[in-house]
């Protein structure tokens, strides 16, 4: 077992809140400490909002979880201000093969869209995001912003007022209450919150049990996603094998429904599995086993009043295409702006009603292509493995077959293409940065274009000039990489961005009505 | 119905049909089944446009004998 598994990242500290005579009232309270609790914190924390976050425990989440991470979630890490570790630490990969039965069908490559600084996506232990999230909150806590994680501190009861939210909290030395203006429930798939506040969780469950293995080997293999259909290891099942940093590789196996899971998780059994599929004389050590099975469900409405849910407390996907904490990573890029422009009293509460819009949308989008990768790799019917099985066999002869080979769709932004937020679209312009697209990178003389985006709302013009408003304005010139992305055949433009870095609307000319109007609506004012 | 072509379109009518029969000969229901998978992929994708497509669908969907009785 890895150290890692073992430290306390943030061991329990008496407080003084648990010796006062009535709660204590916080600004924000972040109910778990996962990935998306701790960047929801970092963000509070640079919007200079004090973020108390509190977690049952106070360790890293323990084993197997999230591997790989994408693009638009690595931008959000840079703009938290610790993007760069990550993709130090991470495994970069672009090849990778399918098989099906007992052989190669083909191998693809990614061939990664030059022009952006991040790759499309790393692989990465989410005990390294973690730790590293948090190194970032000691970071933030050295230059004096209020930020606080408080390990052992469990979430065992909730009243939810018109104005406040009242929490009472266990801790290994006894209970205490604490309110917060504002909560943000990160707490997982199975949150307390949730279940305190009486809401469901709807949703389907697959009939399937995976397992899960993390391994160490010196074998030669190379840096690829490697995935089987239906392979003599695993008769009438699936598999993966995925690298990891420190020479840890994934295993998924796919196990079916009716079986002993307690059997099937004995160290004997597994290694066993796990020699049939790497071949005799393969050295390995298992660092982790674990059985799972998924499900795809969404909270209905992920804001109830003072109440916010984001991450895996108010949507779960299954984990084909990785987009549970990638798109949890997403939520709290949309919440934590208009939280802060609500609460200073700059826009109407009802700004915080668009969180729901815009991240509902984009959790259907995420339950809609992980229920259909596992429909394909987990067919439910007999046509539908018939299909499958076709699709397969002529994928090795004909490429046409291989864009309907489905063993996961990585997880891309979703465009907010129906957002109340959205003002004017300038017709002619590139649809990658239509009003609701996340900006697209691009590389500029000196950096990078996202780098200079992000954290408040600014003017992008590009080949023009744009008088400072009440708002930045980052003027730069139309270059070859940035006229493809924001000009198409248009000679100038002028983008208005928001603080998330999606692109709110744009224009080909400047008119200050205009962008004041559109400003006013992307503020939730409109 | 705007784009399926719903008449004769085949040359050799007949013969067309002992060749698509004779794809399954001595086939295992099974087999005949992934013959089949295969065959509707081929041809969709030779068809491509979605529009033909779902237009097919709808009417592959209809039990045509039994909405005439
Ligand atoms: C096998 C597997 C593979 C996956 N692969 C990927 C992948 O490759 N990419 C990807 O993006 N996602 C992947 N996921 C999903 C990813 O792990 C989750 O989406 C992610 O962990 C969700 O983060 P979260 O912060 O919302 O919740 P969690 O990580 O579950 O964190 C919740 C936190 O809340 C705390 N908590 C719970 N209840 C309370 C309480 N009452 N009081 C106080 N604290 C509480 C917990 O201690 C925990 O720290 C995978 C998941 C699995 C199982």
């Amino acid at each position: 077992m890895p150290p890692i598994f073992e430290t306390p990242l943030y061991p329990y500290q008496r407080s003084p809140d648990q010796d006062g005579a009535t709660p204590a009232r916080h600004a924000v309270v972040v109910v778990g400490a996962g990935p998306v609790g701790l960047a929801a914190a970092i963000d509070l924390a640079l919007h200079d909002i004090p973020v108390v976050v509190l977690d049952e425990n106070d360790k890293v989440s323990f084993g197997s979880r999230a591997i790989c991470f994408a693009k638009r979630p690595l931008e959000i890490f840079d703009r938290l201000g610790c993007g760069e570790p990550l993709v130090e630490k991470g495994v970069q990969w672009r090849l990778g093969k399918v098989f099906f039965r007992d052989s190669l069908i083909y191998g693809f490559d990614l061939l990664p869209e030059a022009g952006h600084k991040r790759p499309a996506f790393i692989n990465l232990q989410q005990y390294y995001l973690e730790s590293h999230l948090v190194k970032r909150v000691r970071q933030l806590q050295a230059q004096g912003k209020r930020i606080e994680i408080r390990g052992m501190n469990r979430v065992a009861g909730l009243k939810v007022e018109a104005d406040h939210a009242a929490l009472e909290v266990t801790t290994p030395e006894g209970g205490y209450g604490l309110e917060a203006d504002w909560l943000i429930a990160c707490d997982g798939a199975g949150s307390t919150v949730r279940s305190l506040m009486g809401l469901d969780f709807v949703g389907r469950a697959f009939e399937d049990n995976f397992l899960i293995a993390d391994v160490t080997m010196d074998a030669e293999f190379p840096t690829e996603r490697w995935f089987w259909f239906d392979p003599p290891f695993n008769k009438g099942q699936s598999a993966l094998l995925h690298k990891q940093p420190d020479g840890v590789w994934r295993i998924d196996l796919q196990l079916g429904w009716n079986i002993d899971r307690e059997h099937e998780k004995e160290p004997e059994r597994v290694k066993a599995r796990l020699k049939a599929m790497l071949g005799e004389g393969v050295e390995f050590k298992l660092e982790w086993v674990s059985i799972y099975t998924f499900q795809c469900r969404r909270m209905e409405k992920f804001r109830h009043g003072r109440v916010l849910f984001a991450g895996d407390s108010a949507h779960q996907v299954s984990p084909f295409g990785a987009r549970g904490a990638n798109s949890g990573i997403q939520d709290t890029d949309n919440l934590i702006w208009k939280l802060k422009l609500v609460r200073d009293g700059l826009a109407p509460d009802s700004l915080l009603d668009t969180y729901d819009d815009e991240r509902v949308f984009a959790a259907d989008e995420n339950i809609r292509h992980s229920t259909r990768s596992t429909e394909f790799i987990t067919p439910k019917s007999q046509a539908s493995r018939a299909f499958r099985d076709a699709a397969l066999d002529l994928a090795a002869r004909f490429p046409f077959a291989r864009p309907l080979v489905n063993s996961g769709r990585l997880s891309t932004p979703s465009v907010y293409d129906h957002s109340p937020l959205n003002g004017v679209d300038g017709p002619t312009l590139p649809p990658v940065a239509r009003p609701g697209a996340p900006a697209p990178d691009a590389p500029l003389a000196k950096g990078w274009l996202l780098d200079r985006l992000g954290g408040r709302f600014q003017l992008l013009a590009i080949g023009m000039d744009a008088p400072p408003l009440d708002i930045e304005v980052v003027r730069l010139d139309a270059s070859e990489a940035l006229a493809r992305r924001y000009l198409g055949d248009a000679r100038a433009a002028l983008y208005l961005l928001r603080p998330d870095q999606h692109v709110a609307a744009r224009w080909t000319a400047y008119d200050e009505g205009k962008v004041r109007a559109a400003l006013a609506r992307a503020m939730g004012k409109g | 119905m705007a784009k399926l072509i719903t008449t004769l379109h085949i040359d050799g009518a007949d013969d067309f049909y002992a060749e698509l029969i004779a794809l399954h000969a001595e086939r295992t229901r099974e087999e005949s089944e992934a013959i089949n998978a295969r065959l509707i992929l081929l041809l969709c994708n030779h068809v491509g446009d979605r529009e033909t497509l779902r237009e097919a669908f709808t009417e592959a969907r209809r039990d045509g004998a039994a909405s005439l009785a």
